[in-house]
């Protein structure tokens, strides 16, 4: 009897995780996407209307300028992130003295809040009180930045402040893996006469890849949930200037009462996450098992 | 790996300055709206509004402060954030322990007593960390609804464990697969049960781990604005939404100070967290980056 308890025990310790796990996410994504086939307003209703919703869905065009500003913010907001994550990484392992302070600092945006971000960049990049004004203070009257106030520009200040608060990560991700290269291999190409330049471009950066990737999948999925600093920077706005999936689902689903709308603009999303996350999911896994 | 010791791309004194010089230029981005919230909310309304916003205060205040912490006007009360601190750590603390307890179990299951499908519950949980929460919203809010908790602190507590069990879950495992199984096997052989192999044999050795899963759900959860808005009630919203009233308040003057007052109080745990314990905050982010 105790055998078998000792057998069963460990299932029974799993099962109230795995249970919930099972209702809060798996359940919810099966009903989030019934309620994205039906006519559901202000609460779920259940009259079927197929794939109507997504017709409306992609004829919408808060939801166009919604997609087209992920795109715009998630390839920016990707590139700039990584590039500037690498050549910090690069640059502090140079033997840095006081790498120990600056390391910290280029990372700590990271422990924030968005909407704190958000509430800190909306003020700095204010026309009014901001960064503009402190320059025309200074003297250098003809300076203007007010892309925050502007509908053609204000999705760029979306991707100013959102890779000031993750770009320090990514350098922290890409140093961990300049650390761990291997040293030898170094030494050969010097002794071949590869210059430092040469060295980074040819060997380190290659070996790198693996970061890369991990550091897309972590940006792009990051950009795809991107919606407090959104709410606290630009609320969406000027007009609709700023509007992401993430703000377009909340605003449809509880503010629009377009509940059956709103559902299918989740399901969007979440097809957009996984067709990220799985794959990288799947390889990192499949890696780790033959390990 | 550092390749400067060898008479390369760092070794010239020209370079040495240049790559000091964006290293401070970027030490410098990376502070400067730090910088503009602390001493912004330091100075009276009128300095900020009209004065420099990266001079230092004229007339030094802490009343921003004061303002912002008890007094200042958020939704129809003129509590300041004090309370909303205060549901934010009633709802964090809970559900980052129980969530931690969970996970650490968890762990200790999928790597030490594996059973077959462990995988699939395995992947079933790390799938859970990833899911866009809008995704989740419509059905949460029925379900907090038909358990009466709607708008509650337990509400809110019990949505926040649930999305914290698969990365907590994640962070032990990772943790326990390199743990020595013999170590387990030879206490099975001595009578150790389940329970006190988990008690006397991972426990005592589970504190990194255990600091790190704490860290990382109490960032995230402090944080989380989403939930927090779409869930909580009258009375319970949390500490991140109510910034974003006090900030985006469409009624009476912007009281600039204020806001950045609020902000910082607003970041100060998380900050306290990431100053004290920064090693593990980095360890965090890094399996949380680099799953397998």
């Amino acid at each position: 009897m105790k055998e078998h308890l000792q057998q069963l025990l460990p299932r029974l310790v799993l099962a109230p995780s795995f249970a919930l796990v099972l209702i809060f996410v798996y359940a919810f994504i099966i009903y989030t996407g019934y309620l994205s086939f039906t006519d559901s307003r202000l609460l779920p209703s259940y009259g079927w209307v197929g794939l109507e919703n997504y017709e409306k869905l992609f004829k919408l065009r808060h939801w166009n300028i919604a997609l087209k500003n992920l795109a715009i913010f998630g390839i920016l907001y990707i590139i700039i992130s990584t590039f500037l994550g690498l050549l910090l990484a690069i640059l502090l392992d140079q033997k840095i003295r006081g790498e120990g302070f600056i390391r910290p600092i280029y990372l700590y945006p990271m422990a924030l809040s968005f909407i704190v971000t958000g509430t800190a960049w909306k003020w700095f990049l204010d026309p009014g009180i901001g960064i503009e004004h402190s320059l025309h203070l200074w003297g250098w009257e003809s300076f203007h930045f007010n892309w925050i106030k502007d509908r053609n520009f204000a999705i760029y200040t979306v991707v100013i402040a959102a890779v000031w608060q993750s770009s320090g990560f990514v350098m922290a991700m890409f140093l961990a893996a300049l650390r761990g290269v291997d040293s030898e291999m170094i030494k050969a190409a010097q002794i071949d006469g590869a210059s430092g330049f040469q060295i980074y471009r040819r060997i380190i950066i290659p070996l790198m890849r693996p970061v890369f990737l991990s550091a897309f999948v972590v940006l792009a999925h990051l950009a795809i949930k991107a919606y407090d600093l959104v709410i606290a920077l630009t609320n969406a706005g000027p007009g609709n200037a700023t509007q992401l999936p993430s703000t377009f689902m909340y605003s449809y689903t509880f503010t629009r009462n377009q509940m059956g709308i709103g559902a299918s603009s989740a399901i969007i999303m979440m097809i957009m996450m996984f067709s990220i996350i799985i794959p990288y999911l799947y390889g990192e896994l499949k890696t780790g098992d033959s390990k | 790996m550092s390749i400067s010791s060898q008479n390369n791309i760092s070794s010239g004194r020209l370079t040495r300055a240049l790559i000091y010089s964006i290293l401070i230029l970027f030490v410098i981005y990376y502070l400067l709206p730090l910088y503009v919230m602390i001493i912004n909310s330091l100075k009276p309304l009128d300095e900020v509004r009209d004065g420099n916003l990266m001079a230092f205060p004229k007339l030094w205040t802490i009343d921003p402060w004061r303002s912002a912490w008890s007094t200042a006007q958020i939704g129809v009360e003129a509590s300041g954030l004090k309370p909303y601190f205060i549901n934010s750590i009633l709802m964090v603390v809970p559900a980052t322990l129980l969530a931690t307890m969970m996970g650490a179990i968890n762990g200790y299951v999928l790597t030490k007593w594996r059973f077959r499908g462990d995988n699939i519950i395995f992947v079933l949980l790390l799938l859970s960390c990833f899911i866009p929460f809008q995704i989740v919203l419509i059905p949460a809010a029925r379900v907090l609804g038909f358990l009466e908790v709607s708008g509650t602190i337990q509400g809110l507590i019990l949505i926040h464990t649930v999305y914290g069990i698969g990365f907590a879950t994640l962070f032990f495992r990772n943790y326990y697969a390199a743990f020595p199984t013999e170590l387990i096997q030879a206490a099975q052989i001595d009578g150790a049960g389940f329970f006190q192999i988990f008690w006397r044999i991972l426990m005592p050795s589970s504190m990194p781990i255990t600091v790190v899963t704490i860290i990382w759900l109490f960032t995230n959860q402090w944080n989380d604005f989403l939930f927090g808005a779409s869930f909580s009630g009258y009375g319970t919203t949390p500490m991140t939404v109510a910034l974003n009233n006090l900030v985006n308040s469409t009624t009476g003057v912007k009281e600039y100070n204020v806001h950045f007052a609020g902000a910082i109080l607003a970041a100060l745990p998380t900050l306290f967290v990431y100053i004290m314990a920064g090693k593990y905050f980095v360890r965090g982010l890094m399996v949380g980056a680099v799953k397998g």
